[in-house]
Order: C-alpha cells, then sequence, then structure tokens
C-alpha cells in the first residue's frame, strides 16, 4: 500500500454559513499538490455537496481525504440520524430537508446524485439511528 | 464576452474585482438552487442568481467559476464580499430579473456552450 498524504476536517454542525470551509480548504491544498483543475473540481464538489449534506442533516461531523498515487479518497463520517432509505435517497429529487433550507439554495434532492456523479466510486454505510459513513474515490 | 460587456448589458453595479473586466467569457448560468448549479459542471464562467448567502460564493468557487451577478437589486453580504475577494471572483448586482438578466446575455452571444437557463 503506498503512502497516502492526509488531511482531516471538523465540520461544524451549527452554522449552515460555515458549511463548506473544508472543501474550499482542499481545493488549496490539492493545488499546492499540483493536482490537475479537472481532479481538483470533482473532489471538492463532491465534499462540499457532503459538508452540506452533513450540516443539514447530521449535526455536522468530520471529513478525511486522503491523496493516493493513483486515487484521492474522501470519507465523511458523522453521528447523524441515518439514512432510512438509501435507494430514495440516491433518486434525483428526493429530499427530506427542511423548507428552510430549499429557501438557502440547497434541499432540491441532488446531493447524494452529485457526489456519486463526481467521483468514479462511492459507498454508503448508514445505520439509523445512529450515523452515517459515505467514502467516494477519484481516480487519478 | 468580456465581463466589462456583461456590467454594461445589465446595468449593474460591480461590488468587487473591478480589475478583473476585461477578462473574457464563455458561458454563463442562472439559478437559485445552488445544487443545481453543481449539477451541471459545463464549464460556466458566470452564475446570475438572486440568491443572497455565503454557499452561492462557495458554490462558484467549487466551480471554478469567476463572476456572479446577483439579480433583483439584490445586495451581497460583507462576509460574501470578503469570501469573493479571497477567491478572486468579480460580483456584480443588477436591477434586472433573472429572466430578462439571462435573455440579454444569451442573446449577445454569452451561449457557446449552452446551459443559461432560468
Amino acid at each position: 500500500m503506498d503512502e497516502a498524504v492526509k488531511f482531516h476536517f471538523v465540520v461544524d454542525g451549527n452554522d449552515f454559513t460555515s458549511a463548506g470551509q473544508a472543501s474550499v480548504q482542499i481545493k488549496k491544498n490539492l493545488r499546492q499538490l499540483g493536482i490537475a483543475p479537472e481532479i481538483i473540481r470533482k473532489v471538492s464538489i463532491a465534499m462540499y455537496e457532503g459538508e452540506i449534506n452533513m450540516v443539514i442533516h447530521a449535526g455536522g461531523g468530520e471529513a478525511d481525504v486522503l491523496i493516493y498515487e493513483n486515487r484521492i479518497e474522501i470519507i465523511l463520517t458523522d453521528n447523524g440520524p441515518g439514512i432510512a432509505n438509501i435507494d430514495l435517497a440516491m433518486q434525483e429529487g428526493f429530499s427530506t430537508a427542511p423548507d428552510n433550507i430549499r429557501s438557502l439554495g440547497f434541499g432540491a434532492g441532488m446531493g447524494l446524485p452529485n457526489m456519486k456523479r463526481y467521483t468514479d466510486a462511492m459507498q454508503i454505510d448508514s445505520t439509523f439511528g445512529k450515523g452515517t459513513r459515505i467514502s467516494m474515490t477519484v481516480n487519478l | 464576452m468580456k465581463i466589462a460587456q456583461i456590467k454594461e448589458l445589465l446595468d449593474a453595479e460591480i461590488v468587487c474585482g473591478e480589475d478583473m473586466l476585461e477578462r473574457e467569457v464563455y458561458s454563463a448560468c442562472g439559478s437559485d438552487m445552488m445544487s443545481d448549479v453543481l449539477a451541471y459542471v459545463k464549464d460556466q464562467a458566470v452564475l446570475l442568481t438572486g440568491l443572497v448567502n455565503t454557499q452561492v460564493v462557495r458554490t462558484a468557487v467549487m466551480m471554478d467559476m469567476v463572476c456572479i451577478v446577483f439579480v433583483r437589486s439584490k445586495v451581497p453580504t460583507e462576509e460574501m464580499v470578503e469570501l469573493a475577494r479571497e477567491s478572486g471572483l468579480v460580483l456584480m448586482k443588477s436591477r434586472k430579473r433573472m429572466y430578462e438578466a439571462c435573455g440579454k446575455l444569451y442573446s449577445h452571444g454569452l451561449n457557446e456552450n449552452g446551459n443559461c437557463y432560468g
């Protein structure tokens, strides 16, 4: 196993305004590492949607980004309520976000589908009532 | 189209990024739903929106956009302006509504990569 470059972020669940700070930071970090712009965009959009989800649904969480020679892995972990029906949650347009979130420009049911769209692999492990772990891979 | 021409067509006022008006942009999109903007990456350089919160600026940053136009006389907050400055984004505000603003830009050629909607 090759050695990974690792970044760890805590996503504050109390403040919707600050959601996305980790994604902005990872974008800078990847740029410094000389990663190609289209890869950076994929990673940062997927992570951004994940961050927003954690703030809306789970009261925050943690994000880890691991950069290997041939891929970037993004792991999002939270102790929120879990996803009741993952198949349903993956459908574009399905959302359980409250109305006030929609007035902020999110909650359109595009978060998880967007995360899948911009990554080469995505795995959701969720236990209802306990939390969710999402791992995403973008190949280099 | 130059950003300066967008300012002119939309009779807009620059909030920040005055030094980038000579930059060329080739496509735009208009939406108040940030998830929709994030769903359709097509190298859009300009975002037209009536939504005002920090996530609008972060969405534009994620998408590598260079300019945000606030329609319907919406005014970005201080925090948004600061974020935009840090990220090298142009912010401008226009009194025009979304439909008219998109139409003006589209009919003047900001449609080559086609994805202007709203």
